[in-house]
């Protein structure tokens, strides 16, 4: 991937124009809390419902702003070996071997050069604070609600002066912080200390105009019937009570698969059909199949052609 | 711009607003919030109101009372307006000045909130002898006179939930565990010399399952919702991630409520909190209730689910028993404790009972201390066979 550096945007219009670029049709509330957490360097929190594109808003940062992303995914049990830095072990006990074939003595010593940068495995948190010619990278803390308390904590430290003590080796500051966006799927609370640190932005399911301008971003090959229909399908979708609501996610997913059948509009047979791309609970389709989703497509397909 | 000095002290104001409104917004905030403000100035009334929201809401709940007093406070380029002390009505905290306890009140006038035990013909002593405790134990709480009530009550006070705890991936260093130690083992490496490199070892940590309790407060099971409250105060008390609901006709969620450290003032707030204390029963809305808006958010890191409930719906039976399938799904483990179980011939007639029963992992009774003590036990047992059990057969008293 080509990347060009550039410099911070100035204001919020400036953040929608850089989103824009990187096809991301970013509503005002996310580009102000996102031009904030650039400009005072502070991390982004973002929660939102599965799909509406969290993730894809520190991707397209980070491709924009011609900096490196780095990811770290988040689970339960996550911890320092994986997130921030381990040491490798196997090369330790390799140099500890040569020092005695050496018949080099006095521990201090040897104790010293194995714990120096030479042995230490940087993961995405510790490479965050090192410093890159591109500028500092972008760091996305994907799905934070899936880790425990203990990592939360952990991380506190790490968010708020952007700074990783490792006991052998002393603390390892940021000469610059990095670009930080935290996304949570809302399965757990976050603790509010570490909100407190951040830019709060909840991502809503979009209204249709955007949701229509999304869809012509991401899949400029869809008909422009086909994607007005698709998107009052799924707008009129998101009314009904289902256990889980397709995303933004989705609706993409789902015009890609109906372009793969070569619609140019939605048919009753390509919805039945193509269902499952839309929604992910047997309880959900079975509700929807048939008679309903026939209603809903008649009232797409009218809604689409009346404007 | 005019009223950029003015700046600070209107977010100052606003910001102090929102806090008594409930927000919970500390002083750093606040001074990030005149930051922010400066930073997109006032050319835009809506970069300010996302600005400010960026910094002053954390919670998706928050939103709407963000909304309204943004609205209220931004109107004009004035002070802010006296409307915004109708906030503070709203305002989601229990008010500051404490309610009077329970007991206090109900010596004063008897509440319908929350039905104390009504008072039998003949009352015993408040102390009772070891015997008469004995006793105690095994009898159904509907049958207490209004002594033994408070008697049991401080008994279930006392009883605690272990459940068998859940491994983590994350590790421990553990001298009988079953992997090395890395990083321990290098550094006794290095202190030990060339000779031997003495192991550390180390295991998988573990935790205590989260607790989810959807306590019936209907009509039918009054007597014993009571005791159950008492025991899910307990519980809240003495375990972290304890999620309390009740429901009759709604689901309503009673966990702030019942971590208050007084049992009385605790069981107020939720008779204060509960608009269906003591109406009819609607199981499977409730359930469904809970199945949209909560299991994602307090089930996803292996919850038990503890469903109190005597299963007599007045709604019909196959949405009930497609919800609680649909929860049995998405827990680890999903247990009915059922008041009505004490019955030797206990037959599942009524739809809903029907309805639940072959989709719940187990099945207990929940009418006396006695039961409610074994319920500990059988929680904290291994889990016999599989993940789940075919179907959950009632367990004999």
């Amino acid at each position: 991937m080509e990347r060009t550096p550039r410099p911070l945007p100035g204001s919020v219009d400036d953040v929608l124009a850089l989103l824009a670029e990187g096809r991301y049709v970013a509503d005002r509330s996310l580009a102000t809390a996102l031009f904030l957490s650039l400009r005072l360097s502070r991390p982004l929190f973002l929660e939102g419902e599965v799909g509406v594109g969290k993730t894809e808003v520190a991707k397209v940062l980070a491709s924009a702003l011609g900096r490196r992303l780095l990811r770290l995914q988040c689970y339960e049990g996550l911890d320092l070996a994986t997130a921030a830095y381990e040491w490798d072990y196997a090369r330790q006990m390799l140099e500890i071997r040569v020092a005695e074939a050496a018949h080099e003595s006095g521990r201090e010593a040897i104790e010293r050069g194995l714990f120096s940068e030479r042995f230490l495995v940087k993961r995405p948190l510790l490479q965050a604070l090192e410093p890159d010619p591109a500028g500092p990278p972008v760091l996305l803390i994907d799905e934070l609600d899936r880790t425990d308390e203990p990592f939360e904590a952990f991380l506190l430290e790490v968010l708020s002066d952007f700074q990783l003590s490792i006991p052998e080796l002393g603390t390892v500051r940021a000469a610059a912080p990095p670009l930080v966006v935290v996304t949570s799927n809302r399965t757990r609370e976050v603790h509010d200390a570490l909100k407190r640190r951040c830019f709060y932005a909840w991502i809503d399911y979009p209204d249709a105009e955007r949701e229509l301008a999304i869809l012509r971003a991401k899949v400029p090959e869809a008909a422009e019937r086909l994607a007005r229909e698709v998107v009052g399908f799924v707008q009129r979708l998101r009314a009904k009570d289902l256990f889980k609501l397709p995303g933004i996610a989705e609706t993409l997913d789902w015009t890609q698969a109906l372009i793969a059948l070569d619609r140019t509009a939605l048919d009753p047979q390509a919805v039945e059909g193509t269902l499952g791309v839309l929604l992910k609970y047997q309880d959900d389709i079975a509700r929807i199949r048939g008679g309903e989703a026939e209603a809903l497509l008649r009232e797409a397909a009218a809604g689409a052609g009346g404007r | 711009m005019s009223e950029g000095g003015q700046l600070p002290a209107r977010v100052l104001h606003f910001a102090r607003a929102l806090r008594a409104a409930g927000l919970p917004i500390g002083p750093g905030r606040v001074l990030t919030a005149v930051e922010a403000a400066a930073e997109v100035g006032l050319s835009r009334r809506d970069d300010l109101y996302w600005a400010l929201h960026a910094v002053l809401v954390s919670r998706a709940e928050d939103r709407a009372l963000f909304d309204q007093a943004f609205r209220l406070a931004w109107r004009e380029p004035e002070a802010l307006p006296p409307g915004l002390e109708l906030l503070l009505s709203h305002s989601p905290l229990p008010s500051p000045r404490p309610a009077p306890l329970r007991r206090v009140a109900e010596a004063l006038s008897p509440s319908r909130a929350l039905p104390a035990a009504p008072p039998r013909a003949v009352e015993v002593d408040a102390v009772l002898a070891w015997s008469e405790r004995e006793q105690l134990r095994t009898r159904d709480f509907e049958q207490l006179s209004a002594a033994e009530v408070r008697e049991a009550e401080r008994a279930v006070a006392r009883l605690r939930l272990p459940l068998p705890e859940l491994p983590v991936r994350r590790m421990r260093p553990d001298p009988a565990g079953v992997r090395v130690d890395q990083r321990a083992t290098l550094r006794q490496a290095v202190r030990a010399g060339p000779d031997a490199i003495p192991l550390r070892w180390r295991s998988p940590s573990r935790r205590p399952p989260a607790v989810v309790a959807l306590c019936d407060v209907s009509g039918s099971m009054a007597r014993y919702s009571r005791m159950l409250l008492r025991f899910l105060h307990a519980l809240t008390r003495s375990r972290a991630q304890v999620h309390s609901f009740t429901f009759g006709t709604r689901l309503t969620p009673v966990t702030r409520h019942l971590r208050h450290r007084d049992v009385d003032a605790a069981l107020a707030a939720v008779g204060r909190a509960v608009p269906d204390w003591e109406g009819g029963t609607r199981i499977g809305p409730c359930l469904r209730e809970f199945n949209l808006r909560w299991s994602r958010r307090l089930l996803s890191q292996g919850a038990v689910v503890l469903l109190m409930t005597d299963g007599l719906d007045r709604s019909e039976g196959a949405d009930l028993a497609a919800e609680t399938a649909r929860l049995r799904r998405s827990c680890r483990r999903l247990v009915w404790l059922n008041p009505l179980l004490r019955f030797q011939g206990f037959e599942p007639r009524a739809a809903g009972v029907r309805a639940i029963l072959p989709n719940v992992d187990e099945h207990r009774p929940v009418h006396s201390l006695d039961s409610l003590e074994r319920l500990a036990e059988a929680l904290s047992a291994p889990r016999r066979g599989g993940r789940r059990a075919t179907s959950a057969r009632p367990t004999a008293p």
